[in-house]
């Protein structure tokens, strides 16, 4: 295949676009936001107690009295370098707080991605296979109801059943309280990430699930599955012949475009399981007006987005023979 | 005697529709259809393109749409046809050979689709056979629906259907997208699976082709089955018995390409009686009643002026 090299030049390319407008619009959002950050981070008491001097030395950390233009191309600067800057509120190079949060971030994400994406696809399929009988309205149902519940509601009804009432999962944080830093096993984080990640996949589940019936109801009245039917082919064996390549192309495209949906659910739902997470990060950096580290978690997140979809792109090309072979052709 | 392998009577099939919002209506696309099929005999159903010659075959494989409804009876080799029925024999003894490419799966290897997935030795070697007969290439084997031409995709489903041991074959516009040499082919494919023993049921709108290797001939117009002649009345125009029959005589290029006036009537304005009336010159009064099915000279009318 020699149209590799143009095809990857071209998604990279658009990937540059991509990123320079995110920033742009990130960094004009946050200009145009009218929180102060001296008052937001310094507090209204404190600033009064200030001198003048101190009071200018916080408005030059902040960069309050710089101009946008300036700001904004002595940002992009650095970032071309791959510097991203300092984070104002942490106080730390901005690549590494984003280190430390995505880890944290990254298994609650993969987590909930894969559960949303295996559960959503085969309820999905079921319904679509008995269309109208009642294992199709209940998971129609189901879905229907949850995607209309909102995430923060879900998440924090989670937490009084299971760690208020059961008392079986911790209400919040990452790790236990008042325990040292070396004293974390994995099993407590692994404990401390099942309420965020199973609220995450519930409502990731009704999306997937609503869609693949639609497409699995498509396929089953299609011609092909007709004639299957009509040559004695039923239930499991139609499905594993005809059903599941033909539902999985579709599938693949949206369970890589539901990444951006569970970034977007994963800084709600962070917030309410006080966890330490990109998503909260991004919260915090988005109220405290931290611009070198919530332009570099919006980019971050934007790459993400861009990375899945790429990644969807090139599947089908493995999987779709009328994409590989007939691309090899031409 | 040759035992009758199929037997279709007062087949009716209607559609429900809906129109405006929740107002539902019957659309009574099949109205009357008798066809009988012997074994080793094929019977070709000849009508115009939209007549729906095409349920027919979906309904005797119980395949028909969610929103049809089917009336009349179907008898197969002496036993009613009913649904459990049909999905214990379709795909084994009663096969059909579908219209187009879009009947198979995209996504599915030739091989995969005539063995219906099957991979054992037995499988393997009839595919072989099977493709060898057909003039089918081994590589074929390895090709997805897209990448086959017209005829060999023709080719493949003929295939999927003699890969079994059928009884009963229903081709649905078998020839549609074949030349005159491939579709001769096909045609005399099927004739040999009659040779064979099996009764074959092929719908089509091709008399002519129909006419070369048929046994006989039900003629199909607007839903309605008018008559039911051997090949050889054929031969001349007076030994048909329909008035329609006979403009289809007429139209044939050997007998004066002539046509008539008007086309078939759409389902929704169907005249009252026979279908035909407002095109036929016999038309009487009387024609605005049932039109019952009668048998003449070994073959069978729905036409009062018939003799």
């Amino acid at each position: 295949m020699k149209k590799w090299p143009a095809y990857m030049g071209k998604q990279f390319v658009r990937m540059v676009l991509l990123i320079v407008v995110v920033s742009i619009v990130t960094f004009a959002l946050m200009k145009a936001s009218p929180i102060d950050p001296l008052q937001a981070n310094v507090g209204q008491a404190a600033l009064g107690s200030m001198s003048q001097e101190q009071i200018e030395k916080l408005q030059e950390y902040w960069g309050v009295n710089t101009p946008p233009v300036k700001q904004y191309l002595e940002w992009a600067k650095d970032f071309i370098k791959g510097d991203m800057g300092v984070s104002l509120l942490y106080r730390q190079p901005v690549t590494k707080v984003i280190g430390v949060k995505l880890g944290n971030s990254l298994f609650l994400m993969i987590f909930a991605w894969v559960l949303s994406g295996i559960l959503g696809i085969v309820l999905g399929v079921i319904a679509g296979m008995n269309r109208g009988k009642t294992v199709d309205k209940g998971i129609k149902g189901y879905c229907l109801v949850i995607s209309s519940t909102p995430t923060f509601w879900l998440a924090l009804l989670l937490l009084m059943i299971f760690s208020v009432w059961l008392k079986l999962l911790p209400i919040g944080l990452s790790v236990p309280i008042g325990v040292e830093a070396s004293g974390v096993t994995f099993a407590d984080r692994v404990r401390h990430a099942i309420l965020p990640a199973v609220t995450l996949s519930i409502t990731g589940v009704s999306n997937i699930a609503l869609h693949t019936r639609e497409k699995m109801i498509d396929i089953m009245e299609s011609d092909y599955v007709l004639f299957a039917r009509s040559r004695g082919e039923t239930g499991w064996k139609l499905f594993w012949q005809h059903g599941f390549r033909n539902v999985l192309l579709p599938a693949i495209t949206l369970q890589f475009a539901s990444i951006s949906e569970i970034f977007g659910g994963s800084v709600l739902v962070e917030q309410v399981f006080s966890y330490p997470g990109l998503g909260q990060a991004a919260v915090s950096a988005g109220l405290g007006s931290d611009m070198p580290l919530l332009m570099a978690i919006t980019i971050v997140s934007a790459l993400f987005v861009f990375g899945g979809n790429l990644i969807a792109n090139l599947l089908y090309g493995v999987i779709d023979p009328r994409i590989r072979r007939g691309g090899a052709k031409g | 005697m040759k035992e009758t392998i199929l037997k279709i009577e007062h087949m009716n099939i209607s559609f429900t529709q809906y129109t405006q919002g929740m107002r539902q209506i019957e659309l009574p696309v099949i109205r009357n259809l008798d066809v009988e099929v012997k074994e080793g005999e094929m019977v070709a159903i000849v009508g115009s393109s939209g007549s729906g010659k095409s349920l027919l075959a979906h309904a005797v494989m119980g395949i028909l749409p969610y929103n049809a409804s089917m009336g009349g009876i179907m008898v197969y080799r002496g036993e009613l046809l009913t649904e459990r029925r049909i999905r214990q024999l379709r795909g084994k003894e009663i096969v059909m050979v579908p219209q187009s490419i879009s009947f198979l799966d995209p996504l599915t290897k030739v091989s995969a689709q005539i063995t219906k997935g099957k991979k054992d030795m037995e499988s393997r070697k009839k595919l072989r056979d099977i493709l060898n007969r057909y003039h089918l290439e081994q590589s074929v084997e390895d090709k997805y629906p897209f990448e086959l031409s017209g005829g060999m995709s023709r080719r493949v489903m003929i295939s999927t259907a003699m890969i079994e041991n059928p009884k009963l074959v229903i081709a649905d516009e078998p020839t549609p997208g074949l030349d005159l040499k491939m579709a001769k082919k096909a045609m005399a494919d099927f004739r040999e699976m009659a040779n064979m023993g099996a009764g074959v049921l092929v719908i089509t709108h091709d008399l002519e082709l129909a006419l070369e290797v048929a046994d006989k001939i039900v003629v199909f117009y607007a839903g309605t089955t008018i008559e039911e002649a051997n090949i050889s009345d054929f031969d001349w125009e007076e030994t048909l018995r329909h008035p329609y029959t006979k403009a289809l005589w007429r139209a044939l290029p050997q007998n004066g390409f002539q046509f008539i006036e008007g086309s078939q009537p759409y389902v929704k304005d169907m005249p009252q009686g026979c279908p035909f009336s407002p095109r036929c010159k016999q038309c009487s009064q009387e024609c605005k009643n049932e039109i019952p099915y009668k048998e003449i000279r070994d073959g069978r009318v729905r036409c009062i002026y018939a003799s």
